[in-house]
């Protein structure tokens, strides 16, 4: 289990990096915390012929409040967000969800671009990004490009990106007055993918929800925004109205047989997490019904 | 951790000032291996070495219409390709068959595949190269024809007539069967109030060694000797079926063999691209390193359980079981294992149902079967598993049948603490147990009345939890009635030689291996109190042919029982030496002398004659100043085998307390509970260790680890991410207890305690979800139990 052999580059810049791409496009892969890039090397699943080590761009790094606005830079590592005041006082969600990415190790090299950029279906943050929605900032050697979280997801590990764009950073709305956010998955350990999950935003007032943003997650080939979350806002939430959206929510989602679980078993998951959560979001343990709504 | 002695009588030579027996002494070794200064082969480098990479099949069942190697060849690097045919100029093929297991048949098994591939990672070629990647790369470019044909995956239909058979030579697919009929079961189910059935499915799976199977295989032509660094549960064994395939005599081979990254019986077998390996490195006269990656350790290392049983209970409204019935039926891939064989799991499940109960009324049959998927074979527990699924699965179905508490049931039918020595339906003989101890002694620490009144409050609350108990028997310390009877040249004995030095400390090379069990402490820890001397200046060299007394090894829970009481009975002898000698020199009598805090003290007051080393210096240097006539000898050596019981059965309980989310499937361990009696405990911590270890594996039987191949015989999750191992945060928190009953066939007492863990978890774990589903009315007999068979059998999706 040893990668093929290939061509190594540290970036000196992100125009250094850019550049790279440029010349090597597709032949090429980037390199950040490298915790899905090398073991898919090992497994010889993938061969570049060239490394591009992006490690060292300290503009890549760090954690920004400015206004309304949290930008965080690609190289920012999962244990940063963990740790971050910042992100816990104006995306608790990101502080919750990141909890539940792998393990500590991994926690200490994997980063927020990376996590992204490979877009694994399965994968918190990028549900994440659509709960909160999210812009996310690429550059190409012609430029920067903003992209809405909804549209950067594009399928198992696909994204928006082309082979010659970075993953800058990305930014966030500061959470508002009255937001309050869910965050649960169904893994089969501690630190494994979801066999399904709900990353939500919410905005509750006066015990109903004004905007409500449900996105699920290991349940189709990317972070899924529920459009059944439109039956829940603006109304009095009671078990039938619940059972209306649990249903539309079926309808919603196409998820794929594997190991872990059948397509039938992940759109019940899919259905105890939206009881679960509009539950949570509300303080009304009485909507929690598991999912038999 | 608590102890219960049923026998308050201990031995005197261990029960001594300072003893260290019963203590929990830290391990000798720890410091070498928390410091990095291990010597693990997958660590070692020699010169000239070459790595070999085997080019697996990436089919279940092919034949091999050719190879083309010559790209291969020409890669920079590459020191030669290697294809089975060729390497048969210098090694045997072998057949996994032993005489006492009647009938059993295999074919004969090639280092590398000749002309056919019969599973799925069945090596076809080695590529020997200057480094593991180059001859990564080369073996991308090695070109197999190969022609499908069709694989036998179901083990449920491996015996029809339609489905092709793997070995035309052997007639058909069934490589062994056994039937055992005692007392008079038909009667028995006849006269019961209630016979209740079910089927029992066992997933495959396997050990998940965090370090691989390693080698590195150095002939030397000038020495015209091999010598194999081996992480390996048996060198002995290795040794002499390594000379036998190599045309070899054993005094050729020496296998050294020290730290070693995990066992749990993976490491106890020959395989064949260990085989291959010392093959190599004859074949081209130089050291050859092979480390099993993770993806062939998925797919080569040994698979284990993969059961379906259908069992029967027979149980009268009194509670009283009136007879058990079982047909198994087991899958073990294209060839029974070497030289183990993969009939043995089989036969234990037959020898060990329904073992812990006084009924005598017992049928069986088993078939084992070969089929295209990757060899099976003894891993840690083996059988008991599933022995002690079906028994206690059954018990607890007779129980709610009858509606009586599942420990009023046990204890109306365990044996009973004054029945022994006794012997079980199967002919299984047992010294001393204490089922009845146990039990009482497993409701104390679990508080079990507390315990089912908080699970009926909650469940109330619509919280769904169970508790699940499950009795076992364990089989530890065999003599040769496990593989020597059979032919097997695998010693059932262990050495120990224990040495004075120069300066009064202690050397003693033992013949049993450590894999992290804790041989080395326990050695130094007997050798250390019978002896009188301090643990640190007792020396433990194990793991090397050429320097240790020849012996089995460690495995089958037998290295305590077997190598310690080896080590004891050197101890003693080297005492009575040394006691002779300092008679000798301070004109007293070895009656009157002791050892003690090394040193020579008065028997009587304890008053301190005369150093050790004080002693070793005179005897060493200055024999002239001795009496006249005395030849000190400061070196002795004692084996041990069992004579009186093939094996020494343990026994114990275990409880688990769980919650089941009833709307997700998922469960939840919330604590774990053993008692068990091994005997004399040498060192409780590294006991407690072991059954906790123990536990955990089979905590990831019962919910997470399974080898799961598709019909094609493709195993779909050869890694870690797929194969779902027990991790910590899963874990409960596990109450170990124990009761003691020493066997009186040694002087220290001791049983095995390694795979206690194992043989029960998984059924308690099973029991404990039953009971938390039984207002569903869902019974699942499968395990492991996922969340998505839970939630099938609630009827959820
Ligand atoms: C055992 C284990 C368990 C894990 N469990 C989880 C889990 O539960 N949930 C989860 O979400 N993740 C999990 N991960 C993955 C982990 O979170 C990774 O850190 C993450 O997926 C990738 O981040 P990275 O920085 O390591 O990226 P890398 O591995 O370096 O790169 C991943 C991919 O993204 C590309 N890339 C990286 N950075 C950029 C960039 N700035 N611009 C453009 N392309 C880029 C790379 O070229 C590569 O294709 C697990 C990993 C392991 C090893």
């Amino acid at each position: 289990m040893k990668a093929a052999a290939f061509a190594y580059a540290r970036a000196t810049s992100v125009m250094n990096a850019l550049e790279l791409l440029g010349a090597h496009g597709d032949r090429a892969k980037v390199l950040s915390g490298g915790q899905s890039l090398m073991p898919a090397m090992n497994l010889r699943l993938i061969s570049p012929e060239l490394i591009i080590d992006i490690g060292e761009l300290a503009e890549l790094r760090g954690i920004a409040v400015s206004g309304s606005i949290i930008r965080i830079g690609a190289l920012t590592r999962h244990v940063d967000l963990l740790k971050s005041p910042d992100i816990a006082a104006h995306a608790p969600l990101l502080t919750e969800a990141i909890a539940h990415v792998a393990h500590p190790a991994i926690r200490n090299r994997g980063t927020i671009g990376g996590s992204l950029a490979h877009a694994d279906p399965a994968s918190e943050l990028p549900a994440c990004m659509v709960a909160l929605n999210a812009t996310i900032i690429v550059r190409g050697q012609g430029g920067e490009r903003r992209v809405a979280a909804e549209d950067f997801f594009k399928g198992i590990y696909e994204t928006d990106l082309s082979a010659q764009e970075l993953l800058i950073s990305v930014e966030l709305p500061v959470a508002g007055k009255n937001s309050r956010h869910f965050f649960h998955e169904f893994a089969r350990r501690h630190g494994d993918y979801a066999i399904a999950g709900l990353a939500a935003q919410a905005i509750v007032e006066k015990d109903a929800f004004t905007d409500l943003r449900l996105v699920f997650f290991a349940v189709g080939d990317r972070p899924v925004l529920a459009r059944a979350a439109t039956n829940l806002v603006n109304v009095t939430i009671t078990p039938p109205v619940l059972a209306t959206a649990s249903a539309a929510l079926g309808e919603d989602l196409d998820p794929q047989d594997d190991q872990q679980a059948s397509a039938s078993m992940r759109r019940h998951l899919a259905k105890v997490l939206l009881a679960r959560g509009a539950s949570a979001l509300l303080g009304r343990p009485d909507l929690n019904a598991g999912g038999r709504a | 951790m608590t102890v219960t002695t049923s026998n308050p009588e201990v031995l005197s030579e261990l029960d001594r000032p300072n003893s260290y027996i019963g203590k929990s002494v830290p391990r000798p070794n720890l410091e070498r291996l928390m410091q990095g200064r291990g010597l693990y082969v997958s660590d070692m480098e020699l010169p000239r070495m070459g790595h070999v990479v085997f080019l697996r099949s990436p089919h279940a069942h092919a034949k091999i219409a050719g190879i083309d190697a010559a790209a291969a060849r020409s890669v920079p690097g590459v020191i030669a390709v290697v294809t089975g045919k060729e390497l048969a100029a210098v090694i045997t093929p072998w057949v996994g068959v032993l005489s006492h297991l009647k009938g059993l048949k295999s074919a004969p098994q090639h280092a590398i595949a000749i002309g056919r591939v019969c599973w799925q990672g069945e090596a076809v070629a080695a590529i020997v190269a200057t480094s593991r990647a180059v001859a990564e790369d080369a073996a991308e470019i090695v070109r197999v024809d190969y022609e499908e044909l069709e694989a036998v995956t179901d083990m449920r239909t491996a015996l029809d007539p339609a489905t092709p058979v793997i070995h035309p030579s052997l007639g058909d697919n069934l490589a062994f069967e056994r039937n055992l009929d005692a007392g008079e079961v038909d009667a028995a189910f006849a006269g019961s109030d209630a016979v209740v059935e079910a089927d029992f499915i066992f997933g495959r799976h396997t050990g998940v060694t965090l370090e691989p199977r390693s080698v590195v295989a150095d002939w030397n032509a000038a020495e015209v000797r091999l010598t194999i660094y081996q992480g390996t549960q048996a060198p002995h064994m290795v040794q002499n079926l390594a000379a036998l395939h190599l045309g070899l005599s054993e005094s050729q081979v020496r296998v050294v063999c020290k730290d070693v990254g995990g066992s749990f019986g993976i490491k106890v077998h020959l395989y064949a691209d260990e085989m291959a390996t010392y093959a190599l490195s004859k074949l081209l006269r130089r050291p050859i390193k092979f480390v099993a990656d993770r993806v062939e350790s998925f797919n080569t290392d040994i698979h284990a359980r993969d059961h379906r049983c259908l069992g029967r209970i027979g149980v009268r409204r009194d509670g009283v079981i009136t007879a058990f019935e079982i047909d198994d039926l087991t899958g073990i891939g294209p060839y029974s294992m070497y030289p183990r064989t993969s009939a043995i799991e089989a036969n234990q499940v037959v020898n060990l149902v329904g073992g812990p109960y006084v009924t005598k009324n017992y049928r069986a049959r088993t078939r084992v079967v070969l089929q295209n998927k990757n060899v099976m074979c003894q891993y840690r527990a083996v059988g008991h598993p599933i022995a002690c699924s079906v028994t206690e699965g059954l018990v607890d179905l007779a129980a709610a049948k009858i509606g009586m508490d599942p420990v009023e049931i046990r204890r109306r039918n365990l044996i009973a603490d004054n029945a022994y020595p006794c012997a079980s339906p199967s002919g299984l003989r047992f010294e001393l147990l204490s089922h009845h101890a146990a039990m009482n002694k497993l409701m104390t620490m679990m508080d079990y009345d507390a315990l089912r009144a908080e699970q009926a409050a909650l469940r109330s609350k619509g919280i769904h939890r169970g508790i699940g108990i499950a009795s076992f028997i364990e089989v530890t310390n065999p003599s040769a009635a496990f593989y020597g009877v059979g032919g097997a040249k695998i010693s059932s004995q262990d050495g120990v030689a224990v040495r004075l030095d120069a300066q009064g400390s202690v050397i003693c090379q033992t013949s049993i291996t450590e894999q992290g069990q804790g041989s080395e402490s326990l050695t130094a820890q007997i050798v250390g109190s019978v002896l009188g001397v301090s643990m640190e200046r007792v020396r433990v060299i194990l793991g090397d042919t050429d320097n240790t007394p020849y012996g089995g090894g460690t495995w089958a829970s037998r290295g305590a029982g077997i190598g310690g009481e080896a080590a004891l009975q050197a101890a003693k002898v080297l005492r009575r030496n040394i006691l002779d000698v300092a008679a000798a020199i301070l004109q007293s009598s070895s009656a009157e002398l002791d050892i003690a805090d090394n040193a020579i003290v008065n028997a009587g007051d304890g008053a301190s004659r005369m150093e050790l080393r004080e002693l070793a210096r005179i005897v060493y240097f200055r024999p002239d100043t001795l009496p006249p006539g005395v030849q000190p000898e400061l070196m002795a050596t004692r084996h041990f085998v069992p004579r009186e019981y093939p094996f020494a059965f343990t026994n114990g309980v275990q409880a688990s307390w769980l919650e089941v989310d009833t709307d997700t499937g998922f469960v939840k361990l919330l604590r774990h509970w053993v008692v068990e009696d091994c005997g004399t405990l040498i060192n409780p911590q590294l006991v407690d260790e072991q059954i906790r270890g123990g536990v955990v594996q089979g905590l990831g039987a019962a919910l997470f680890e399974k080898c799961a191949y598709d019909e094609r015989g493709q195993l779909t999750n050869a890694n870690m991410a797929d194969y779902l191992v027990p991790m910590s945060g899963e874990m409960p928190d596990i109450d170990v207890g124990h009761v003691v009953s020493p066997t009186a066939e040694t002087e220290l007492g001791a049983k095995g305690a390694g795979e206690a863990g194992t043989a029960g978890a998984a059924a308690a774990v099973a029991n404990a979800v039953n009971d938390a589903l039984r207002p569903f009315g869902a019974v699942i007999t499968e395990i492991p139990l996922t969340p998505q068979t839970i939630l099938t059998a609630l009827g959820r999706i």
